[in-house]
This record gives structure tokens, sequence and C-alpha cells, in this order.
């Protein structure tokens, strides 16, 4: 493997904003990342990924803050200068020229000498796995080639950081998985250093090495995949990470990390994971996979049935309680709709959070 | 298979009540084009005096005064449609990042709905020797005596490029739109200046669309008339093949004549598309944006 990514120790980004006129995209976003290191930027839509990642590549000019690579300040540098290379969410393959020419494009614009840039590109065509594609036009190819394509173009260049902006949004299911196991691949063999904005969670606890949850432009959470999964710091990082039941009570008692939630009389036992007060309106948080009909159990949520999925192994279940929270629960079974049911979880995988 | 109706069948191979629309507009185009033009080429092959079918032909070809009409009038249109082009291209890749493109596009469109006469008349007064362009001119001590732009050939090349350039405009704006901004984002970030860019991603996509405005803009100079009886020299310089039918139609009451003018101003307009055209089969003619979404 001789396409190797320009070696750096660090990039920092330090405090970096981003205003549209009165609306600020980005607030004091301050991170660092190691070489080698795959970073996924998750959020919803709207909540400044794809801004951090624009600011990075110098697509967008930031308009606070700064960004570092080592020594050297860059986001005063034009695109062009930056040497990262971007893989854009519907490609941007250039339509006119052949796989071979979109790969070496980067390689051209640096002037590479042609001997060495037909060595690149082929060998960034064979990563890939595009060999024989390489005269067609990207019109020619179906949409996980052309990703393909995408791929190879930015890490022809020997970037020391590739960005990517939702990569897989436009594959389908089965598509996207082949894709995400290529670009783990792809990652494990350069070892180039990525950035990686994804809405997927999914997508990004199975990428990442660390993530970076962000909600209306302010970083709410950095972790491992394993942290951020089992311990979300805030309420709506829990919410997206998958605990789709929030129930609302009041904090009992607490003793250390434990908790007792009064919901509707009955007390549940929950695991904190802020500050909480006995008295304190708290909202526990559950995932769907946690929540099971447990009939005669101690402490159980009481709920009326009123759907249910299958799902192959199991069945989603969905519930509602008598003050109108909808619960979303596992059952081995299909459930009945009006069946009354008796909903539990794990205190430990039960968390509580002050409500909001 | 004949169990279909015939209905369904026919609306199977794309037939059906809603193709009947199409009909008003068809009888339309039947009946102000198709008919007027092989009456006129019927016409043409008439001759007032005789002499064979093709005499309008070979007299149009045997009259220096005549067959130089065809090269005054392309010695016009061809540099002021490229001039056109040329100015087009710059300030609409400009006016593509602007916000406020509507107000820009209205203020474009004016000389288009002015029509040609009244931009004419303006530039006349405007122009003329005792117009504040020539005054400016001398206050400034630029000239000691009026630059002489009208009645002559760069009166009528400036009036077609002002009533040229909203159309080439406003067409070329709307070709270098239809270019995913995403393709020149990737150009940028893999280390392409502006330049580079330009000349390596937006050129490349924008000449097909370049060529059909060149065509439109091309027939619309070619067929220049109030202009040049207005502000140029319709007898010398800027007698236009249309003048030539004009004159033939209005003074020397030669229908005939005319129309087998108007069939050679065709003819050379469809050799320029022509060429224009098969040169645009060359290149790259696909989609302009860079994959799916």
């Amino acid at each position: 493997m001789s396409i190797r990514p320009t070696p750096f120790r660090e990039l920092r980004i330090d405090r970096l904003s981003r205003d549209f006129g009165a609306l600020n995209a980005l607030r004091d976003i301050s991170l660092t990342i190691r070489q080698g290191e795959f970073i996924a930027l998750l959020g919803p839509s709207g909540c400044g990924k794809s801004t951090t990642l624009n600011c990075i590549a110098g697509l967008l000019p930031a308009t606070g803050g700064g960004i570092w690579l080592d020594d050297k300040r860059i986001d005063t540098l034009r695109p062009e200068q930056r040497g990262f290379g971007m893989v854009f969410q519907n490609y941007a393959l250039f339509p006119h020229m052949t796989v071979r020419k979109n790969v070496g494009f980067g390689l051209m614009m640096r002037g590479v000498a042609k001997a060495e840039a037909a060595r690149r590109v082929d060998e960034a065509i064979a990563l890939v796995r595009l060999q024989g594609q390489e005269t067609k036009l990207p019109g020619q190819l179906s949409g996980g080639q052309q990703q393909r394509v995408a791929i190879a173009r930015a890490i022809v260049v020997e970037p020391p950081l590739v960005l990517m902006d939702e990569p897989l949004s436009n594959l389908d299911a089965k598509l996207r998985l082949e894709m995400r196991a290529e670009i783990r691949r792809i990652h494990t063999m350069l070892g180039a250093t990525t950035i990686y904005v994804t809405h997927d969670q999914e997508e990004a606890l199975s990428l990442a090495d660390r993530i970076v949850v962000l909600k209306d432009g302010v970083i709410r959470q950095v972790g491992t995949p394993a942290e951020l999964f089992a311990k979300p710091d805030h309420l709506d990082v829990a919410a997206f990470m998958g605990f789709r039941n929030l129930v609302p009570g009041r904090v009992v008692s607490v003793h250390g990390e434990q908790v007792l939630v009064d919901v509707d009389g009955v007390r549940l036992p929950a695991t904190r994971r802020t500050a909480l007060q006995p008295g304190d309106g708290a909202m526990l948080a559950i995932r769907p996979d946690d929540l099971v009909h447990e009939p005669g159990g101690a402490t159980t949520l009481p709920a009326t049935a009123v759907s249910s999925e299958f799902r192959g192994n199991d069945y989603t279940g969905f519930a509602r309680m008598a003050d109108g929270t909808e619960l979303v629960f596992t059952a081995h079974e299909a459930v009945a709709p009006g069946m009354a049911l008796q909903l539990a979880a794990q205190p430990s995988r039960t968390l509580a959070y002050p409500a909001a | 298979m004949s169990a279909l109706p015939l209905g369904q069948r026919l609306s199977n191979r794309g037939l059906d009540g809603l193709t009947l629309l199409v009909i008003p507009a068809a009888l339309f185009l039947l009946a102000t084009f198709v008919y007027p033009f092989l009456y006129g080429l019927v016409l043409s092959f008439e001759p007032k005096d005789g002499g064979g079918a093709l005499a309008n032909y070979v007299k149009f070809f045997s009259d220096p005064f005549l067959y130089d009409t065809i090269a005054k009038t392309l010695y016009l249109a061809v540099p002021v449609t490229l001039l056109n082009l040329v100015l087009a291209v710059p300030i609409a890749l400009r006016v593509r990042l602007m916000r406020r493109q509507r107000l820009l596009t209205t203020i474009l469109v004016v000389p288009i709905t002015l029509g040609t006469v009244l931009v004419a008349e303006g530039m006349l007064n405007y122009l003329g020797p005792q117009g504040w362009f020539n005054r400016t001119l001398m206050l400034l001590g630029i000239v000691d005596s009026p630059v002489r732009l009208i009645h002559n050939y760069w009166g009528v090349f400036l009036s077609l490029l002002v009533t040229g350039f909203p159309f080439t405009f406003l067409l070329t704006l709307s070709y270098l739109s239809g270019v995913d901004p995403a393709l020149e984002r990737a150009a940028a970030t893999l280390g392409a200046g502006a330049p580079s860019r330009f000349r390596h991603v937006l050129l490349p996509l924008l000449v097909p669309g370049l060529a059909i405005t060149f065509c439109l803009s091309f027939v619309q100079a070619f067929s220049v008339f109030p202009s040049a009886v207005l502000l140029g020299a319709p007898a010398g310089p800027t007698r236009v093949i249309s003048i030539a039918a004009y004159t033939a139609a209005f003074e020397e009451y030669d229908y005939s004549m005319a129309s087998a003018i108007a069939m050679l101003m065709g003819l050379v307009e469809l050799v320029i598309v022509g060429l224009v055209l098969a040169g645009r089969g060359l290149l790259y003619r696909g989609p302009t944006s860079g994959g799916k979404g």
C-alpha cells in the first residue's frame, strides 16, 4: 500500500462559530482530533454538523474561532489550499469525466507527474474495487459504484483528513450496509483520519472511534460509541441514541447514582446521569429493547396495548399509559390491542434526567 | 392480445384524450407558420419577370448589391453574438451567487420588453453627435470632435449588443444554474483554484448550453431590421439581408424576389445553426449534476 495519508499530530478546532445573520448555526465548537481517528458528527438535521464539516473543508468561512492543523492555522486558507479529501452527499462526481479522470483530478491539480499519477490512480481504484470501470462515465455507474469513485477521488491525493458528508444517505438499505463495511475497511487499511457527518446513530455507532453529538449548533456530548450508547449525558442525546420511551415522573429519593422516581403512584428505581434532588421533576429514558411485559412484576408501568409489529425474532409493541404517554416495548408474541400490560425495565437501563 | 379495447390500446401507445389538447396548437402552427412558409417557398420559384424557377436565386447571386447583404449581416450578427456570450458568462458567474437576482433580471428584461425600435431611438439621441455620450467625452477632453457612433456599423453593433444581451444573459444564467454547485466545491477541495475550476469543470459542462444560446441569439441578431435602418447606414455597410427583402417586397413590389431572399436568409441561419450544433455533438452532453440527489 503506497497511498498513505499525510501525517500530522492533531487537528484542533478552537471555539469555532458560524453565524448566518442573526442565527448562530455553530457556537463555540471545540474539538481535538488525533491522527488516525474516525470521528462521527452526529445530530438531527439543522444541528450544525454539516456546517462544521464545511467550515473545516473551507467551503464556508467561520465567523469566529479558528482551526489548526498542528501549528498551522488553516481556517484562513481557501479550500484548494487545505488539501483535505471530501466525499459529498450526492458524490459530486464530474459528470463529463471518466472514472479515471475523476480519480486523477486532484493529482492533476497538484501537478503530480503522469506516471506517478497513473500508478496512484490505479491503486486507489483497486482499493475501492472498481477495476474494469475506469473508462466509464459516472452516469453509467450505480449509486454504490459512484460512491466508491468519490471515495477513491478523495483518498488518492493522500490528504491528512478525509471529510465525509452523509455519504450513505442516498443509498438503499442493503447498499448502505455494504458501503458502511467498505468505508470501515478502507479506513482500517489506510488509517486515514476521517470526519464523518451523519444523522443515523447506527452508522455513527458502527463506524466511529469517537462520536460528537451536536444539537442547535453546540456540542452536547463527545464519547466512544459504547459510552454514548450506555450513558448519554443529556436527555436529548438519550432521545437521539434510541431511548424512545420518555416517561415523566417526580424524584422520591436519591442514593448515589440510584434514584427512585414516582410515576403515577408507581415507584420505579432508575439510574441518574446528572444532579437530581428529591422532589425534582424527572424524565425517565428507556430503550424499547429494554422494556418488556412482566406480568406480576413488583415495579411496573401499567399501560394498555395499542398494536404490535412483527420484527423477525420478536415483536415491537406499542402501548399507552393512563396519562397518554406512549410507550414502545419488546414482546415475544403479538399483543392484542386493549390488553392490560405491566411494563418493566432494569434499573441500570432506566436513566433519569431532569425534566426538560 | 386483441382482447384490449381500442381506446386502451391507443392510450398504451401514448394516444389518449389528453393528446387531443395538442390539436389547437398544431392547427395554429400550421396556419401561421407552415402554410406561409410553404407558400413563400413556392412563390420564390415563380419569378415576377419569368425566366425559369431559379431566376430569383440567379439574380440574387449575380448582383453584389444583393449577395453582399449576406456577408454584411454575418459580419454584424456573428461578432455581436460572440461578444454577448463572452460578456454574459462572467456576469452570470457572479450573478448566480447574488441574493437579489430577481431585481437584476427584471432590470435586464426591460430592454426586451421595450423592443428594438425604442432602444434604437434612445441610442440615436444618446450616442449622436450632440448626445450625452459625446458631450461627456468632449467635456472631459478625451476627444476633440464627436465620435461617430450612429449611422454606421458601430451604431447597429451597439444596438444589437444592448437588445441582445439580456436574452443571451438570461439563457446563460439558466444553463449555469443547472450546473450542480457541489461540483465546484468538490473541485475546490481537490486543489483546483478558481481558473482551473472554470476551465476543467464549469466550462465543459456549460459549452453545450452556450452553443444553444449562441444559435438562438444569432438567429435574433441575423434578422436585424429596425436598428439597421435607424442607427445604421442602410444603403452602405449595414445594408443587411432583411433590408434587401424589405426593398424587394415594398419598394419594388416583387414578392417573389422577397420570398427568395427570405428563403436564403433562413438557409444561412440554418447552415450556421447546423454547424454549431454539429460541433456541439462532438462534446459531452450528459447530465450536469454530480450523481444522485
